[in-house]
């Protein structure tokens, strides 16, 4: 089987995270990491990888500046076989669908010798956070989206995937080739292990441009998107409020004569 | 003025709240249509309700043939819709669905797409210009879609909804589907069972439990009673088997914004803070004062929910008398 698992190189979420002064995230000036919720679409891959054997190939797919690179190496820690970095100043500020039209052309083209059978995702990016990429993905490639997996489970071709639902827990099929996401629920990401970061550096890594996919620099980038951020502001901080220390039931009644004086009873 | 659609959220028929809010936004933009994909027969009954929140024109398009198949069907229909009656926007819900059908509807249209607005403006011609929550509620930002038709996605409570007569026209669509769009199959299906309070994402109140409930939430349902409020949980108290998922707020659960949040028991790490941040009051109880939750509440108790709780909801039903 041949799976390709996207990873998202973001700024940290605990660190003081900024924009650019053309509204774009910076993604330079914060330490960055491996999206948090992209470990989980690894594990998955490497358990798919597991049950089905040892000819399948877990290819860990990054787009993004230099520094993003840590993040393909993570994957590949963690168990991926290969990586692939696609790397073009022009990328710079793309839009979740310019990024999705970088990510099709990149898992074509990993692809063509032996066609991809699962490209797999996770639930959202920890900065911008839309969770439509793989959608966008699945349209490009013409393929099935069998998305937001709590749990996923395959025979041959066959994906069979149990989800929460917006309102209805769902038991999701279709047939390979497909794109897969998955959420925090689909089981614990693994830590790489010594003789996992040891192994990594020996395997092969890949870096491509733009033109190694074939797409014009004019298709992505920030001039290039659909979408524009006009403005950006740090939301002002909350005013201090009152806080009152319970002592012989002095918290319930401040707490109901709060919400009272709030209209909220 | 041009038409701006509007995809209704319901379930089998039953309108929900946050389709009044999109067309309440959307009569800022243009004329409201709705587009109801569902059962045919349900029809008459989504038209009466959303004429009264404006819409101007209703598009039904039955889902017989497109039912039980995820997003592709409905990302087609829709792409198909957009062509007959070019509008100036789309407005979806920002559910999970909703947002899939905007990424795919985006590719298809070759248009920019916005998800999780707050809110929606008209601003220079028309165009509308969305606000969103980001950064874990840390930054508001402002955008708008600068090619082909702006494709947004709304959150629950972005807007009071607004009664207006609308003439609620009713027009049949009926779709060409492709075999493509028909990949993946819903195999199973079970109805999130009624909890008898109001939707987590909806809700005008939502009273959360965390760690500090010890997995007994009895107090946090019983307060959310008094208050007529949703029940909601953090990460912790899902992960410890407590809660089920659909209950959990934050980063990777469900992102509210009542005009009260009751946080009980949860310390607000930046994952939870991410879901309620932008909570338009904020209370918190909790043990520990040290609790970085306590630097977000308007109004805060150290000391343990499992007395303060029963002693407030006894209270507060005492009151309202």
């Amino acid at each position: 089987m041949n799976i390709v698992v996207c990873v998202k190189y973001v700024p940290d979420a605990t660190a003081d995270r900024q924009f650019e002064s053309d509204n774009t995230v910076d993604r330079v000036g914060v330490d960055g990491l491996l999206s948090e919720l992209d470990e989980y679409g690894v594990e998955q891959s490497l358990q798919i990888k597991e049950k089905a054997g040892d000819d399948t190939t877990v290819t860990a797919l990054c787009v993004g500046p230099e520094k993003a690179l840590d993040a393909v190496r993570k994957a590949l820690q963690m168990g991926a076989d290969k990586g692939v970095h696609v790397i073009d100043d022009a990328i710079a500020g793309s839009d979740a669908a310019a990024t999705s039209l970088v990510l099709a052309k990149a898992i074509e083209k990993i692809g063509a010798e032996t066609p991809v059978d699962l490209v797999v995702g996770g639930l959202a990016s920890t900065d911008a956070g839309m969770s439509v990429v793989p959608a966008m993905l699945a349209e490009r490639l013409g393929l099935p989206q069998v998305t937001l997996a709590s749990v996923v489970e395959f025979q041959g071709d066959q994906v069979r995937i149990k989800r929460d639902g917006d309102t209805a827990t769902e038991v999701i099929g279709g047939t390979m080739p497909l794109v897969l996401s998955v959420t925090d629920q689909s089981g614990e990401a693994r830590y790489p292990s010594f003789k996992g970061i040891m192994a990594a550096k020996k395997k092969p890594l890949e870096t491509w441009s733009l033109s190694d996919l074939g797409v014009e620099a004019d298709q992505v980038g920030l001039a290039a998107a659909w979408t524009e951020v006009v403005d950006t502001a740090a939301r002002p901080p909350r005013t201090a409020g009152e806080i009152v220390k319970d002592e012989d039931g002095s918290g319930a009644t401040a707490l109901a004569e709060f919400l009272a004086s709030k209209k909220f009873i | 003025m041009s038409e701006v659609l509007v995809v209704v959220d319901h379930v089998d028929g039953a309108v929900k709240k946050p389709t009044y809010e999109l067309l309440t936004i959307a009569k800022r933009l243009g004329e409201p249509s709705a587009v109801y994909i569902g059962p045919a027969d349900k029809a008459s009954e989504v038209t009466d309700k959303v004429k009264k929140y404006g819409a101007e024109k209703v598009y039904v398009v039955d889902d017989a043939q497109l039912k039980g198949y995820l997003v592709a069907p409905k990302a087609e229909a829709l792409a198909q819709l957009v062509e007959k009656a070019s509008p100036a926007a789309i407005l979806i819900p920002s559910s999970a669905e909703g947002k899939e059908i905007g990424g795919r509807l985006s590719i298809k249209l070759q248009s920019g797409l916005i998800t999780d607005a707050v809110d929606v403006q008209p601003g220079d011609g028309g165009a509308p210009v969305t606000t969103q929550s980001v950064f874990a509620g840390n930054f508001t930002v402002q955008a708008k879609v600068t090619q082909g038709t702006p494709i947004i996605t709304v959150k629950p409570n972005s807007a009071a909804p607004e009664e207006s007569e609308g003439a609620g026209a009713v027009e049949e669509f009926t779709p060409t589907i492709s075999d493509t769009a028909k990949t993946a199959q819903i195999v199973a299906a079970q109805p999130r069972q009624a909890t008898g309070r109001p939707e987590l994402t909806e809700a005008a109140i939502v009273v959360s439990g965390g760690r500090g409930t010890g997995g007994n939430f009895e107090p946090i349902e019983a307060l959310a009673d008094a208050l007529g409020a949703a029940v909601g949980a953090s990460r912790a108290a899902v992960d410890s088997g407590w809660m089920p998922h659909t209950f959990q707020v934050g980063q990777t659960g469900k992102t509210v914004s009542p005009q009260l949040y009751v946080a009980n028991g949860i310390s607000g790490a930046i994952q939870h803070r991410a879901g309620m941040q932008t909570s338009k009051t904020i209370v918190a109880v909790n043990k520990d004062e040290e609790a970085p939750m306590f630097e977000l509440v308007d109004f805060g108790v150290v000391g343990d929910l499992h007395t303060v709780l029963p002693a407030a909801t006894e209270e507060i039903n005492k009151r309202k008398g």
